[in-house]
C-alpha cells in the first residue's frame, strides 16, 4: 500500500506521495485510534514530567543570542562597509525572535516556568502582527481545526488554493503570483489574516466584526514601523537611507524564510486534509491522527531546526503544540516508531524537496481540476 | 547606602524614557538590561541576596532565616508593615514560584537594602528554598512593596497614642518592621507613649528575634515585650489585663488563622484593629457548597466542593496558572462566564457575567462556569 511507504526509501523520478490516494491513508479503526492516542498521551505525560532546568536554560540561551544579534545588527549600521553583516545579524535576530522564541513562547511552551518574560500571555514578537491576535487564529483556530477544510483558515490563508477540495475559480489562476506576494509581505499577511478578508468577501463576516481588531493592529504596526523605519535609521544620522534599507531587507529576509518554512509544514504532497463530517465528535486519538497526517517535516541540520523554530518538526509540533520545541527532535524518534507500527505515513523530506513539492502544488492548484487525476 | 543605579539618576531617567521604550519595543528595556546585568532594571524590581542569617536553631522546629536583600534601583522603598512578592526560579524544576513575605527591616528608602525573615514550611517550596538553600548572590524577583497593614505616622509629627502589636509565629515580621522603624526614628518612650508587643511562639527555641526582643525589652524605652510560648493561647482575659483599653488602642495583629479569629472576636469589630493574614483559611469561607463548577475550555466539571476554584480545578487535574495563592498577584486571573462567586478574603459575592476573577480566592456560590 502506497500509504505505508516510507519517504526515506530511495525515491525515483516520481515521488510516491504525489500520486497517493489521500483517502486511503485514513484507515485506522476506532480502537486503533484510541490506542494510538494513548501512546501519544504517554509521550506527552513523560515529557511534561521531565521539563526543567535544561529547557529553561535552552530558551534563555536562545533569547540571549537573539538579543545579541539584534544589538549587533543595530550597531553595525553605524559602519557602512559592514552593512551586509548588519542585515544578516538583524535578519537572524528577527527570525529567532519570531520562530524559535516568539512562536513557541506564545504557544505557552514555556508557561510552566512562570517567567513573565517567557509567558504566552505577555510575550509579543518583533513582527507587525499583534501576538494577541495571532494567538487566537493560530493557537486556537489553526491548531484545533488543523487541515479541516472550511474551518482551518491556514489552508491557503484565504488567498490561495492549496487543496483539491477547495473549489476552483478563475481567480486562482493567479495562485503562484499570490504566493510570491504573500512571501514578500509575509508579516503583513499574517497581520491581516485576522481580518478574515475571505470571509468578508463571502459575506460570512462584516466590517463591524473587525472593528475590535483595528486598535491593537494599528498600535502594533505603528510601533514596529516607528522602530524599524524611523527611529533606528534616524539614530544613524546621515546613514538614515542605508539603515532604513537595511531594516527593510532584514524584514524581507525574515518574511521569505518564515513563509518557506511554514509552507513546508502543511502543503507538501502527501499531506491530508479532512472534511468537517470526518471530524464530527472526534476522539482524542483521531485528533492526534489528523495532526499527524496533516503535517510534514523538514529533515536537516540542527541549525535548520533552530532557525525554523523547530517547525521543521511540524508533525511533533502539531501533536504537542505546547511542549517546548527543543524536545521535538527526541520525540520524533518515538513518533516515527509508532507510525511504523500503525502503518501510518510520516511525511518528512529535506527542505529543497519539500519546497519543490509545495511549489508544484501551488502551480497545480492554479489550474482547474483535470478529470485524469485519480 | 549602596546604590545600584548603573548610570545614576540621569541614566535611570533615560532608561525609562519613551524613546528608549520605543526602541526596545515590543520586548521592553528590561528584557535587554537583564541579559547584561541582572541588577540593571528600568521598571522591574529584582534583588540580590547579600547575607543570610539563621534565626532559630531548634532541632525539631522549622528553621527560620533572615535574608538581607539589595534591590535594584527601581525599588521604591517600603512603609513599615508592608510585604513584597518574591519570585524564585527554583533549581531543577526551573519553575518560578512567587510568594508574599512581610519585610522585617525598618521602613526603607528607594534602592535601600531590606530584610525578609522567613520560616521554612515543609510544604512551601519557596520558603524552604529561601531559608535552606539561598546563598549570597542568589537573584530574586520582587514586586514593589504592597499592603496597607502599615505604621504610617511621620517621625516629624509623632502622636502620643499607645501602640499594640499582637503576633503569632512568623507573623511577627511586619510588627518587627514597625517597632524597628519607631526605634530607628527616635522613639525612646520619653514622650510618654507606650508600646506593647505581645507575641505567641510555639517554643523558646522557635522564638524569632529572641535576642533583639530581649534587648528592646531591657532598654529604657517604654516598649513592653510579652512573649508567650507553647500551649499558652491568646485570651481576651489576658489581653484585658495587659492593655485594659485595648479596643481603643491602635492595634496591629498578624498571625495564623486560629489566633486571628480569637483576636477578631476579642476586638468585636473595633476599627482600631488592623489585621494581616498570611494564610487564607478556606475553612472560614461559608460558601454554600452545592451546584456544579464547569471548566468550560477543558470540558471538565465537578460538583462544587466549596473549595476555591483553583483547588477544584487542580483536583480535576487541570493546571491553571497561579502565583501567590492568596489573592495578591493576579497570576491566576481567569474569566468567569456565569454564576456567582464569593471572594473568601473579603466575603464579597459577585454575579456579574464575564468578569475576571482570582480563582485562588474565589469559591463558587452554587453553579458557575469558568474559562479554564
Amino acid at each position: 500500500m502506497t500509504a505505508t511507504q516510507s519517504l526515506n526509501t530511495d525515491h525515483e523520478n516520481v515521488d510516491p506521495l504525489d500520486s497517493i490516494d489521500l483517502d486511503a491513508v485514513k484507515k485506522l479503526t476506532a480502537e486503533q485510534l484510541d490506542a494510538f492516542g494513548a501512546e501519544m498521551d504517554a509521550i506527552r505525560q513523560r515529557i511534561i514530567g521531565q521539563l526543567g532546568d535544561e529547557d529553561a536554560d535552552y530558551i534563555r540561551k536562545v533569547v540571549k543570542y537573539q538579543r545579541g544579534f539584534e544589538v549587533a545588527g543595530r550597531a553595525l549600521f553605524y559602519v557602512p562597509p559592514a552593512w551586509p553583516l548588519a542585515v544578516v545579524a538583524l535578519s537572524v535576530s528577527k527570525i529567532l525572535d519570531n520562530m524559535e522564541i516568539g512562536h513557541n513562547v506564545m504557544h505557552g511552551q514555556y508557561d510552566w516556568m512562570g517567567d513573565p518574560g517567557l509567558n504566552s500571555r505577555m510575550y509579543d514578537w518583533d513582527n507587525v502582527c499583534p501576538g494577541e491576535q495571532w494567538k487566537y487564529s493560530h493557537n486556537y483556530i489553526h491548531h484545533t481545526f488543523t487541515n479541516i477544510l472550511g474551518k482551518d483558515r491556514d489552508i491557503g490563508y484565504g488567498i490561495l488554493r492549496m487543496d483539491e477540495d477547495q473549489k476552483w475559480h478563475p481567480y486562482y489562476l493567479g495562485n503562484p503570483v499570490y504566493a510570491v506576494l504573500l512571501m514578500v509581505f509575509f508579516e503583513w499577511g499574517v497581520a491581516m489574516h485576522d481580518l478574515e478578508v475571505e470571509n468578508l468577501v463571502a459575506g460570512k463576516r462584516t466590517l463591524e466584526d473587525n472593528k475590535p481588531i483595528y486598535p491593537g493592529l494599528l498600535r502594533k504596526i505603528r510601533r514596529q514601523a516607528l522602530k524599524d523605519y524611523v527611529l533606528f535609521p534616524a539614530l544613524t544620522g546621515p546613514l538614515f537611507p542605508l539603515t532604513f534599507a537595511g531594516n527593510v531587507t532584514a524584514n524581507l529576509i525574515r518574511n521569505v524564510w518564515a513563509f518557506n518554512i511554514i509552507f513546508c509544514g502543511h502543503f507538501p504532497a502527501g499531506v491530508a486534509t479532512f472534511s468537517e463530517e470526518e471530524c464530527e465528535n472526534e476522539s482524542r486519538g483521531h485528533w492526534y491522527y489528523r495532526q499527524l497526517l496533516g503535517s510534514a517535516n523538514i529533515t536537516g541540520s540542527k541549525l535548520l531546526h533552530l532557525m525554523s523554530g523547530n517547525l521543521s518538526h511540524q508533525i511533533e509540533h502539531h501533536l504537542f503544540p505546547d511542549l517546548p520545541a527543543r524536545r521535538y527532535p527526541e520525540i520524533s524518534t518515538e513518533v516515527k516508531e509508532i507510525c511504523e507500527r500503525y502503518g501510518v505515513t510520516y511525511n518528512a523530506g529535506p527542505l529543497g524537496k519539500q519546497l519543490l513539492s509545495v511549489a508544484k502544488k501551488i502551480c497545480k492548484m492554479a489550474l482547474p481540476p483535470s478529470k485524469a487525476l485519480a | 547606602m549602596t546604590t545600584t543605579a548603573p548610570l545614576g539618576r540621569i541614566g535611570q531617567g533615560l532608561l525609562r524614557s519613551r524613546i528608549v521604550a520605543a526602541l526596545a519595543s515590543p520586548h521592553g528595556v528590561d528584557r535587554y538590561l537583564e541579559i547584561v546585568n541582572p541588577m540593571w532594571a528600568a521598571a522591574e524590581v529584582r534583588a540580590r541576596v547579600v547575607y543570610v542569617r539563621r534565626e532559630t536553631h531548634g532541632a525539631d522546629t522549622a528553621p527560620v532565616a533572615t535574608l538581607t536583600l539589595q534591590p535594584t534601583a527601581t525599588w521604591r522603598g517600603h512603609r513599615a508593615g508592608q510585604y513584597v512578592q518574591v519570585g524564585v526560579d527554583l533549581p531543577g524544576s526551573a519553575k518560578r514560584m512567587t510568594r508574599c513575605f512581610s519585610i522585617s527591616s525598618a521602613a526603607s528608602a528607594p534602592g535601600e537594602q531590606i530584610t525578609l525573615t522567613i520560616r521554612s514550611h515543609n510544604e512551601g517550596q519557596v520558603s524552604k528554598f529561601l531559608v535552606e538553600h539561598a546563598q549570597p548572590g542568589q537573584m530574586l524577583h520582587l514586586s514593589q512593596a504592597q499592603g496597607e497593614f502599615t505604621y504610617d505616622e511621620s517621625a516629624a509629627t509623632p502622636t502620643n497614642n499607645h501602640l499594640l502589636f499582637i503576633t503569632g509565629g512568623s507573623g511577627i515580621t511586619p510588627a518587627m518592621s514597625m517597632v524597628r522603624t519607631l526605634l530607628r526614628d527616635g522613639y525612646d518612650g520619653k514622650a510618654g507613649r507606650k508600646v506593647t508587643f505581645l507575641h505567641y511562639a510555639r517554643s523558646v527555641e522557635d522564638q524569632i528575634f529572641a535576642d533583639e526582643l530581649a534587648e528592646i525589652a531591657e532598654a529604657d524605652n517604654d516598649v513592653t515585650v510579652h512573649l508567650r510560648h507553647g500551649d499558652h493561647v491568646f485570651s481576651e482575659f489576658e489581653l484585658r489585663r495587659l492593655v485594659p483599653a485595648y479596643r481603643d488602642t491602635d492595634t496591629w495583629a498578624c498571625g495564623p488563622a486560629g489566633l486571628m479569629e480569637l483576636i477578631a472576636s476579642a476586638f468585636d469589630g473595633s476599627p482600631k484593629l488592623r489585621t494581616e493574614f498570611f494564610k487564607i483559611s478556606t475553612a472560614a469561607a461559608s460558601g454554600s457548597a452545592e451546584g456544579d463548577v464547569v471548566f468550560a475550555r477543558s470540558g471538565e466539571q465537578s460538583a462544587n466542593m466549596g473549595a476555591t476554584l483553583l483547588e477544584q480545578a487542580e483536583a480535576l487535574g487541570l493546571k491553571p496558572e497561579f502565583g501567590c495563592r492568596m489573592g495578591i498577584c493576579f497570576s491566576c486571573t481567569t474569566r468567569k462566564t456565569e454564576g456567582t462567586v464569593r471572594n473568601v478574603r473579603t466575603g464579597v459575592e459577585s454575579s456579574l457575567p464575564d468578569e475576571d476573577i482570582q480563582i485562588c480566592i474565589s469559591t463558587a456560590v452554587g453553579s458557575c462556569s469558568i474559562q479554564l
